[in-house]
């Protein structure tokens, strides 16, 4: 099939940016959309023009690299799916595809369709884990853990980092991303312990990072490629109410 | 040379602790002043670096990719083995010991392999604290799945991405490290060169991958953790970024690379679709737990599975391997399947498939029961095929996955360079010719959280810190020629793109250095690669500035290294006058097909050394003993 794109083109942060039309030809349904950009990009170097910059690794869909607003869709428009398992066969012959990168405060464009998300590393750096050292830790079925709880966690901790949700808030929050991080290691009783002050300090530094805050869109919910749920957007907030008992509450002025 | 692996001595059970015993040891007030850098961020990279930063070293952690929660680790789906013996049906540490020495058909070393069963356990242990999310059962106990190769149940799993789980793990507690200041962290960022001074490690060259900077870091010991070089065959299930650029370039500066030619196919992945294709996909092994493998016994049957009945299929794996089944390790069901595919019995567009059928298993269990085992990889498998695999049998075809060579490290993990260690796929030591399934997580976190930090120590406490100067002249012109060799891709201005030329090495790599090697085709190959590697360095079109984000010149550096690698990796094919695990010599077969090992005269670890580009590399080896488990020939009938 043939499609036109409109790609979103900018050297830099400073560069204004721009969408620039390009023909994609001979497109196989078979293909994923980031080979259908591969194909575009061979097509420009050939050319001898530069490639479109975009990120990738995997390619399965669970590293979180690829980050493409499609048609206004983060991820584009097949549901629970990241743009590198999303194929071609989605689309038809003579369709007009527009490509962004994620636009978001927190996200600054690097270049084209790439973005700086490092704003989410540090919000887990702040206090996304258990504190625990290597060594020195009791039997792994010292501590039982209901199976219930467990994949409750495991729902919240197939996040993948990816940033989708941000780029899809109209706040440009990522209480979806830290409430699934946040409800992930509160059910565990391993996590458990850290509970109240984990969910202050991250809340804080995603704020202090740019984002914004929630105010029940759901969109990210609805582009999560791992279908993570606006529940745990609840929990979070539950848990958030909750370190305030018997605790100074969240401005810890960290 | 003879090689000296430095397993140390004594009964086999107390080697682990006789060595850690011998250890020198880094005073805490002084482990600050220690640098030491960090290259890769996967489950060895990350484990290492938080244990290091935490133990109080000062680490600087670098990684191409954006996050270091992104390294290819993260996709590994299916589990991850330990002796822990929980279930109760006869596993011990020496269990998984002598597995893994027979899995990897007796090409591993005996010292190591011990060692990795036996922290296997504290693994388990140390990643449960961490809130990673393992399946439990109803009474919250930890539950445990059977794996390829395997006769006990010994995998524990987080649904089927237990890669990522661990990942994250090991992530979280590298993040809590940077939290803290122990560890600085280099994102896009790639090591283009080891900085050598007076024959050790003391530093590498990078590039900054947003801004194009080129610049050097120094330090006390240098650990690469940079994965393995599948991705030299083009299509693999390695990442798009995965490559051999750090190894190959510490090879370059004297580091001793290790039987390359071990490579491993993994039986399950999803059948190529065209030339289009990037990458392939894995569909976890742990599917063979369930699903039965077949072919239909006619020639180019072109009927649909369900009109196949059952005495017209060949469930060949249970045929041939009645013990073990569908469950046999990944060499020999990779090959098996190549063989029926290759009689014209492959199913699927162009013949390149095999079934993997769960009728049975969904008939057995119920459909839910698969779907909470593996629905994440029916969902995967039904993006890219658009297929039903509850409905219709899933298609399946092997892929170049995992590489058990790597560069040559000793007991310590130090390679033969003091102050350079290799930990995780880098390196070559644990799985040898074959690895087992759920043993990659398994030894990327024992080297990085269990062993790295004891014999480093070592080294560092008999160098003293602070050794290297940047302004030496090492790093100097290390950043000279990493610039030069930048500018010359840049300015080469052919007519072929990057891309062509991997594409093109790997289907020689594949077709001559694949699953069935002879000694023609690996001739062949070395013949033809050096004449594509000529052809890239006057041909190849890289655009773009290299003072700035340039993703051609990325991969353009990656690939011209893969052209030269692609060529050792076929030489040590071809001197391997043996089969064995994933390196199968079609002149050396027995009477059905199994491969025939040649303990006489090849149980040793063939460490190459650099003599320059183009010319013959010079062959050093470790000769492998079994003092515990007898040489004995591999049978999983």
């Amino acid at each position: 099939m043939d499609l036109t794109l409109f790609v979103w083109r900018q050297r830099g942060q400073l560069d204004k940016g721009r969408l620039e039309q390009y023909a994609a030809r001979n497109i196989s349904p078979d293909m994923s959309f980031l080979e259908m950009l591969d194909t575009v990009n061979e097509g420009l170097i050939a050319e001898g023009r530069e490639a479109i910059a975009f990120d990738h690794d995997c390619r399965e869909g669970i590293c979180g690299m690829c980050s493409q607003v499609i048609n206004g869709i983060p991820h584009g428009p097949q549901e629970k799916t990241t743009v590198c398992q999303l194929h071609m066969r989605h689309f038809k012959d003579g369709d007009t595809i527009y490509i962004e990168p994620w636009r978001a405060k927190a996200f600054p464009v690097i270049r084209d369709l790439i973005v700086d998300r490092s704003s989410l590393d540090r919000i887990i750096q702040s206090g996304g884990y258990a504190s625990v050292h290597t060594g020195g830790v009791p039997d792994a079925n010292a501590v039982l853990v209901p199976k219930q709880d467990v994949d409750i966690a495991m729902d919240a901790a197939e996040c993948i980092g990816c940033g989708a949700c941000v780029a899809a808030c109209p706040n440009g929050a990522a209480m979806l991303f830290t409430a699934a991080k946040v409800t992930h290691l509160a059910m565990l009783p391993q996590g458990r312990v850290e509970a109240a002050r984990r969910v202050c300090v991250m809340t804080e530094t995603m704020l202090r990072e740019g984002f914004g805050s929630c105010s029940n869109h759901y969109e990210c919910q609805a582009v999560c490629p791992k279908g993570i749920k606006v529940s745990f957007i609840a929990k979070l907030n539950r848990e958030y109410l909750k370190s305030f008992m018997g605790n100074p509450g969240c401005s810890t002025g960290e | 040379m003879i090689l000296d692996g430095k397993s140390p001595s004594g009964p086999l059970a107390e080697k682990w602790d006789r060595r850690r015993q011998e250890l020198k040891l880094v005073n805490p007030a002084n482990k600050r002043r220690y640098k030491i850098l960090v290259v890769g961020t996967g489950l060895a990279g990350a484990s290492a670096a938080a244990t290091l930063g935490e133990l109080g070293y000062t680490v600087e952690a670098f990684c191409f990719q954006d996050s270091p929660r992104r390294g290819h680790s993260i996709a590994a789906q299916g589990g991850i083995n330990a002796a822990k013996n929980y279930p109760n049906d006869g596993d011990s540490i020496y269990r998984l010991f002598y597995d893994t020495v027979k899995g990897g058909d007796f090409r591993a070393r005996e010292a190591n392999v011990y060692r990795l069963a036996m922290l296997s356990n504290n693994i388990i242990d140390q990643c449960v604290a961490q809130g990673v999310p393992f399946a439990r059962d109803y009474a919250g106990y930890l539950d445990n799945r059977s794996f390829g190769g395997a006769q006990v149940s010994r995998t524990f799993y987080a649904r089927g991405q237990t890669g990522q789980q661990l990942l994250l793990g090991a992530y979280g507690a590298l993040s809590r490290q940077i939290h803290a200041g122990t560890v600085r962290l280099y994102p896009r960022t790639e090591m283009l060169d080891l900085v050598v001074i007076n024959g050790h490690a003391k530093g590498i060259t990078i590039r900054d991958l947003t801004t194009g900077a080129i610049r050097s870091h120094t330090g006390d010991a240098v650990c690469l953790c940079t994965g393995g070089y599948g991705n030299v065959f083009y299509l693999s299930t390695n990442a798009m970024g995965s490559n051999v650029t750090a190894t190959y370039r510490a090879y370059k500066k004297g580091a001793f690379f290790a039987n390359p030619c071990f490579t491993q196919i993994h039986p399950t992945c999803i059948p190529v679709t065209g030339d289009h294709q990037s990458k392939l996909t894995l569909m976890s092994e742990s599917l063979r737990n369930d699903g039965r493998v077949w072919v239909p016994k006619k020639k180019a049957d072109e009927r649909k599975p369900h009109e196949i009945s059952e005495d017209e299929r060949d469930y060949f794996l249970e045929r041939k391997y009645p013990s073990f089944g569908n469950l046999a390790p990944r060499d020999i069901a990779s090959r098996a399947a190549k063989e029926v595919c290759d009689e014209g019995r492959g199913v699927g567009p162009g013949g390149r498939g095999v079934y993997l059928d769960f009728a049975d298993a969904i008939q057995r269990l119920g459909k839910d029961k698969i779907s909470e085992r593996y629905g994440n990889l029916f969902e995967m498998y039904e993006k890219i095929t658009a297929e039903n695999a509850y409905d219709r049998p899933m298609r399946i075809y092997p892929a170049p996955h995992y590489t058990m060579g790597g560069l040559w490290v000793d007991y310590n993990l130090q390679s033969n360079i003091p102050g350079l260690y290799v930990l995780g796929e880098a390196n070559f030591s644990d799985h040898g010719a074959n690895r087992l399934g759920a043993s990659a997580l398994m030894q990327g976190l024992a080297d990085g959280y269990f062993i790295i930090s004891y014999t480093i120590a070592d080294y560092l406490a008999r160098t003293g810190p602070g050794s290297a100067s940047a302004d030496h002249a090492e790093f100097l012109r290390s950043i000279g020629e990493v610039d030069a060799a930048s500018k010359k891709l840049l300015s080469i201005n052919g007519r072929r793109t990057v891309n062509d030329f991997h594409r093109e090495l790997g289907r020689i790599m594949w077709e001559h250095v694949g699953m069935a090697r002879r000694r023609e085709s690996l001739e062949l190959a070395l013949k033809r690669i050096p004449e594509l590697r000529a052809e890239f360095w006057s041909n190849v079109r890289v655009p773009g500035s290299g003072a700035d984000l340039n993703q051609e010149l990325e991969k353009a550096g990656r690939v011209a290294d893969f052209l030269e690698f692609g060529e050792l990796m076929a030489l040590d094919a071809l001197l391997r006058e043996e089969s064995c695990g994933g390196h199968f010599r079609v002149e050396h077969q027995m009477p059905d097909g199994e491969a025939k090992r040649d303990d006489d005269n090849f149980c040793y670890v063939a460490a190459w050394e650099f003599r320059g580009v183009g010319k013959k590399p010079e062959l050093h080896k470790e000769p492998l003993t079994f003092e515990h488990i007898p040489l004995a020939t591999r049978s999983y009938k």
